[in-house]
């Protein structure tokens, strides 16, 4: 038998922005609720406990009065699998399941990464991935770093890292600069996002911020040493510490997909389909945030409450948020059509360049295969533990094949954790997992 | 920060490290100045993403292997072991 059974009214899975507002809309009608998520704090990563900063006003205000209203939170936690309404979960290397009446998917994104010369070089991380680490307490004293990729983030990310203590020494933005004009002139239309980029703005006054400029190659033997960027359409090469290079965010769909959730295509990446009360196409299953298309947090907000409410069967409450939703997703749009990414970046990685780093492809091998499922049974492209979350979304980026190959579970587990889970399942229903 | 952060002190291939409590293993292992694994073709790998989907931080942790160290909070006497 799994080692705990969870029971719920309303499971929540993703404990940022989304999650914990669907968690208190929920819990504001008397439901009871269990929100589950892999990291050690709540928070997502906009809301990242930060180890010397703590965690921003907002996320603590809402922790505290989630945990006035008895709302459980298990961390450390991840879904792999499912049955019926119960979901497998991961903790550590314990077993433990969840019952749940309604679920909210909150599952958030991941950031793209797209594979160039060197990326593999430890020292070269994403751009949130170097947010992130910074507040893991990645050291970052005096460290010459270089930010790179594309999106808002690159200015979060810069703002983050220098406050650690970094040298930022330039943020590279591959969208031109009437693009970033463009977007930056229709912020009048949400001051809140304009008091965050004058924010922004004034913390890295004095680091150089180019447009139409992106990364070349990561350079170095076994640690990256220098970055070689295009600048105004030159080869310039950089020395540097730490290369922290994204190229915006994809949505986390892994769980949807495994529960039969219709998935739509922005793009290359597919993201959760839902209507106007954030319900899937599977009855009692609803998502929120990032999942649904890369919104940020304020899409995340709202939609985790609207999820909250119909999840619990209040339709009126929820209601109430959609013209506020309707303002979020607008400037959504708008931040995907301004950062565009340039066909130029495609052309990045060489033969020799390393696709799957978890397999060590290169991409010369994949050449003589038809992209997606032969690609993968011949190379093992995207057959490593992280499951074709990087290389998978890089390719599909790329103009491949849009990713595939799911298959529960969801992350690797131990042998001893899958054991776990044994006799948990329904008779006759251990394909499942 | 200030003289109050909390110090929490782990070793890293056995030399002791002394990081702020709360890091993550994956910030130890930098602050070792170690990398985390080595890939199927004997490359160095370390920390890419930062939050637990590429797998590149995976190290052995209190004789554990396969651990994703950014998902991983440090605890005082740990005992990591990579293989970059």
């Amino acid at each position: 038998m799994a080692e705990r059974v969870h029971g719920c009214d309303v499971a929540i899975v993703g404990a940022g922005p989304a999650g914990l507002s669907a968690a208190r809309a929920a819990a504001s009608h008397g439901a009871r609720v269990l929100v589950v998520d892999p990291q050690p704090a709540p928070g997502g990563q906009v809301w990242r406990q930060d180890v010397r900063h703590g965690a921003p006003g907002p996320a603590r205000a809402l922790r505290a009065r989630l945990a006035r209203m008895g709302v459980g939170l298990l961390l450390q936690s991840e879904v792999v699998g499912h049955s019926g309404h119960r979901l497998f979960v991961r903790r550590g290397q314990e077993a433990a399941c969840i019952d749940y009446g309604a679920l909210v998917l909150a599952t958030g994104a991941r950031e793209l990464l797209l594979p160039f010369p060197g990326w593999t070089l430890p020292g070269v991380t994403g751009a949130g991935g170097a947010q992130a680490l910074a507040k893991q307490g990645w050291p970052l004293r005096n460290r010459r770093v270089v930010v790179a990729g594309s999106g808002p983030l690159l200015l979060a990310a810069a703002a983050t890292l220098r406050r650690h203590g970094a040298q930022v020494l330039g943020i590279h933005e591959q969208a031109s600069s009437r693009a970033v004009a463009g977007f930056a002139a229709g912020l009048w239309r949400w001051p809140g996002k304009l008091a965050q980029a004058a924010r922004l703005r004034a913390a890295l006054w004095n680091v150089p911020y180019r447009t139409g400029s992106h990364v070349l190659r990561a350079l170095g033997g076994d640690v990256l040493r220098a970055v070689e960027l295009s600048v105004d359409g030159r080869a310039v090469t950089v020395d540097c510490d730490q290369l922290a290079c994204g190229f915006g965010l994809v949505p986390n769909i892994e769980l949807a997909h495994m529960l039969g959730c219709e998935l739509e295509f922005d793009g290359a990446h597919a993201h959760v389909r839902v209507d106007q009360w954030q319900c899937t196409s599977v009855p009692g299953v609803f998502a929120a945030g990032e999942a649904c298309g890369i919104g940020g947090v304020d899409c995340a907000l709202v939609e985790g409450g609207i999820a909250g409410h119909a999840a619990t069967g209040h339709g009126n409450a929820a209601a109430r948020l959609h013209a506020r939703r309707r303002r979020a997703r607008g400037f959504a749009a708008r931040l995907r059509t301004r950062f565009a990414l340039d066909p130029a970046l495609h052309a990045l990685a060489g033969p020799d360049t390393i696709v799957c780093r978890c397999e060590d492809v290169p991409m010369s091998a994949l050449a003589a295969y038809a992209p997606g499922r032969e690609a993968r049974l011949m190379t093992r492209c995207g057959m490593g533990p992280c499951q074709g979350r990087i290389c998978g979304s890089a390719l599909a980026e790329l103009g491949g094949a849009a990713r595939g190959g799911f298959r529960p579970p969801i992350f690797p587990v131990p042998l001893e954790v899958l054991a776990g889970f044994g006799d948990a399942l329904p008779s006759g229903q251990s394909q499942e997992l | 920060m200030g003289a109050l952060t909390a110090m929490v002190r782990l070793r890293v291939d056995g030399h002791e490290v002394e990081v702020v409590a709360g890091s993550s293993v994956a910030a130890a292992i930098a602050h070792a100045g170690a990398t985390a694994r080595a890939s199927v073709s004997g490359q160095r790998r370390t920390a890419l993403c930062g939050m637990g989907v590429c797998f590149e931080c995976r190290a052995t942790v209190d004789g554990r292997a396969q651990q994703r160290t950014c998902l991983l909070p440090v605890a005082e006497g740990m005992e990591v072991r990579t293989r970059g």
